[in-house]
């Protein structure tokens, strides 16, 4: 991730009691918000291990340093049946191969499900995380290889197919609220739920930004750049970055 | 209670041709030795069930060891992909592979539901997604609310097979560190194989420990090491460099091979 796409997505984890941060993707910016924002932010990986403290980085979810710190290590079953199902956490940082307007995620294949061009990872916990979890926040590369009109697969509904579809479904927490870019920040309409470019990152055009989404991408009204990262932020990032 | 075997002939006697085996181990306390040993017997045509194949699957993969895969998270944690189950699905190399796919949440209930021994589990989950067409679940009713739920058939494999830090004597295992669906898929498993770092004449109580009682297992082999790359928390550390150096060494279809040959067929205990 970009520094800039790291420290954004730090900042939302401000006011948040518990994130949870999915397999395979960047703790970076959990663990900053703890040192920059959030002290008491409560980190929780899908391995089982809540209330992880890493001073590094960890490699995999798994990683030995998460357990020891934790402030409780679940079985997987109690993890999605106790703690992400009710809906016990406030945030889920996801990350996908292809993010839709709606931002439906999809982690699964591209191509053809039976014949795939590229078979990728697959679902993890991320369909029951982002059902159930209070709000989640994708962080996603900003190109249209990324940013598509259509999904090759959903693995993970955001807002299905608009305005009504996570009720529908049965889905309890908010879902996307925000898609973190290495461009700038994408956020679901209040009324059509569509993601509409709500932030650049300093030195990013509007003009980049749409020709960078492999939809018709609209821009809100009052779109602003985003508050560019502070010594305070960058310097923690790049000691969290030389442990 | 457990019988105390050596490993090659608990993984002989427990595993034939053919059958479904979960070797499960969430990152940590993966059985890789037990695995191996697997290979090295030749055992062919396995239904392969567990929740992240990691590399010990990317290899059973690449080594034509499995008919079918059940899992819901096929990538090497951090560094990318599992080549050798890309390799198998993209181009059916060493052979096509038949695959059931299920998210977490879906895998580790049913691992629950087998442990039960009830014919399924209900969870909140897959709908919407296109899962629900490629993959085993239905919907049904809640009887007391109305609430439609997703049901997941329970799995029963034919052998599990998990790593822990010690047993006793008797066959009972403690493991620490995060747990995954080990004691989930011992007692869901026809058969049952725990292979530990070391037997002790009596068990610590620890805080936070996982006991399966030796009678509810039926052989313990010890394998110290045996989960290496990965890890058993307190024993030995992950071997993150090994898991970026696997992006390499999986990529090549020689290199693996040849990798394959002599670390794992040639040799006994090796990684």
């Amino acid at each position: 991730m970009d520094e800039i796409q790291t420290v954004v997505a730090a900042r939302t984890l401000a006011h948040a009691r518990t994130v949870f941060i999915g397999v395979g993707r960047p703790s970076t910016a959990a663990i900053l918000a703890r040192m920059v924002h959030n002290p008491s932010l409560v980190l929780i990986y899908e391995s089982g291990t809540i209330g992880a403290k890493p001073f590094h980085i960890p490699l995999s979810i798994g990683d030995g340093e998460l357990a020891e710190t934790a402030d409780a290590v679940v079985s997987v079953p109690e993890m999605f049946n106790y703690w992400i199902g009710p809906g016990r956490v406030d945030v889920a940082f996801l990350g996908a191969a292809q993010v839709d307007r709606f931002a439906n995620l999809n982690s699964t294949v591209i191509g053809d499900y039976d014949h795939p061009r590229t078979r990728l990872p697959g679902a993890g916990g991320a369909p029951e995380i982002a059902s159930s979890c209070g709000e989640v926040i994708v962080v996603a590369p900003h190109n249209r290889r990324t940013l598509v009109e259509r999904l090759d697969f959903v693995t993970t509904v955001g807002h299905g197919d608009g305005p009504g579809a996570r009720e529908r479904l049965g889905l309890r927490g908010r879902g996307p609220t925000a898609v973190i870019t290495d461009m700038g920040v994408l956020e679901p309409h209040p009324d059509s739920l569509e993601l509409v470019l709500a932030a650049l990152h300093e030195g990013v055009s509007v003009e980049q930004a749409r020709e960078a989404t492999g939809w018709e991408l609209a821009v809100a009204e009052d779109v602003h750049v985003t508050e560019p990262p502070s010594e305070r932020e960058l310097g923690a990032l790049r000691e969290l970055l030389a442990r | 209670m457990a019988r105390v075997l050596g490993l090659s002939e608990a993984v002989a006697e427990l595993v034939h041709d053919g059958d479904s085996v979960a070797l499960e181990g969430f990152t940590h306390l993966i059985p890789f030795a037990a695995g191996h040993e697997l290979l090295r017997q030749g055992r062919r045509e396995l239904e392969l069930i567990r929740m992240t194949p990691d590399l010990l699957y990317d290899q059973m993969i690449g080594m034509g060891a499995a008919r079918r895969l059940v899992f819901s998270y096929g990538g090497n944690p951090g560094v990318g992909s599992l080549h050798r189950f890309r390799d198998a699905i993209e181009n059916d190399w060493p052979h096509a592979i038949e695959l059931e796919e299920h998210s977490h949440a879906g895998m580790a209930n049913r691992y629950a539901a087998g442990a039960s021994d009830l014919p399924f589990a209900v969870l909140r989950g897959y709908s919407g997604t296109d899962l629900v067409a490629h993959t085993t679940v239905r919907f049904i009713e809640c009887p007391f609310t109305g609430e439609r739920l997703a049901a997941v058939a329970a799995l029963r494999p034919d052998v599990a097979i998990v790593h822990a830090q010690e047993a006793d004597a008797e066959g009972n295992v403690s493991l620490w560190g995060i747990p995954g669906v080990q004691k989930e898929a011992v007692l869901a498993g026809k058969r049952s194989l725990v292979t530990v770092e070391r037997i002790v004449e009596r068990l610590e109580p620890r805080p936070g420990a996982v006991v399966i009682p030796g009678w509810a297992i039926d052989v313990v082999a010890a394998a110290p090491g045996g989960s290496q790359p990965s890890y058993s928390q307190g024993v030995t550390e992950r071997d993150n460099d090994f898991y970026r150096l696997w992006d390499e060494i999986s990529r090549d279809r020689g290199r693996f091979t040849a990798w394959m040959e002599e670390h794992v067929l040639a040799g006994v205990g090796a990684r």
